[in-house]
């Protein structure tokens, strides 16, 4: 598969079937969509099989208001990129630009998942990933990304 | 310093402070308790993920 193609999918530049989606507004110039990240109680099922962001399982508030449902906007600065280490071996890849954080914060729940979502289109679901259980008593919960590179990025689309 | 906890703003002095982490292939978490007569009364964590959601054919393969 050739890496540009993998960016392009990123970018929305190639449509193989029809689909149904929400307006960005320019067919030729469209807009782009607001990500969102969500967490999730341990004991919700939160997988690469989630097709969309629902409620069930969501984490809410021992006390406080500290998490709001929907979870927090994705700041999404940098396009996605893609580059080739050799002819048959190339990545593209995608990283939020800023981290996620919850302040003012309880929840004595154990969570351990986060999805990411497409809030633009219907809440579809992008990636789920999920860590060691937490649990936060009037404090603040972040999940720092990692380096927007080939390696380590959040999002990768790789041909190896 | 000033902790926020369960019972408002506390002097860090006045509290037990518990601290730890992990550092795995998953992730890099810290977490750092403020305990107060044997009560937790603060608690936050930072987490920060190691291992990327990759699509490709190497995973493919890998899943058979």
């Amino acid at each position: 598969m050739c890496t540009t193609f993998m960016k392009e999918l990123m970018l929305g530049q190639h449509q193989f079937g029809s689909s149904t989606l929400v307006s960005r507004t320019s067919l030729t110039a469209p807009t782009t969509d607001t990500f969102k990240a969500a967490l999730f109680f341990a004991s919700a099922t939160i997988n690469a099989a989630t097709t969309a962001y629902g409620t069930t399982g969501e984490v809410t508030n021992t006390s406080g208001s500290g998490y709001t449902a929907g979870g927090v906007t994705v700041t999404n600065g940098t396009a996605p990129l893609s580059t080739n280490t050799t002819a048959t071996a190339g990545v593209a890849y995608w990283t939020p630009t800023a981290s996620f954080s919850w302040t003012a914060l309880t929840v004595t729940t154990a969570f351990d998942a986060l999805l990411l979502y497409n809030s633009t289109q219907s809440n579809k679901a992008v990636s789920a990933h999920t860590f060691g259980s937490q649990t936060i008593t009037a404090g603040t919960f972040t999940l720092t990304m990692p380096s927007n590179d080939t390696t380590s990025a959040l999002l990768r689309l790789s041909t190896t | 310093m000033l902790i926020t906890t369960t019972k408002g703003d506390m002097e860090e002095s006045l509290l037990e402070k518990r601290e730890g982490s992990v550092d795995n292939d998953i992730e890099m978490t810290t977490w750092v308790e403020y305990w107060y007569e044997g009560e937790l009364v603060h608690r936050s964590a930072h987490v920060t993920l190691k291992q990327p959601v990759t699509f490709g054919d190497g995973v493919a393969a890998a899943l058979g």
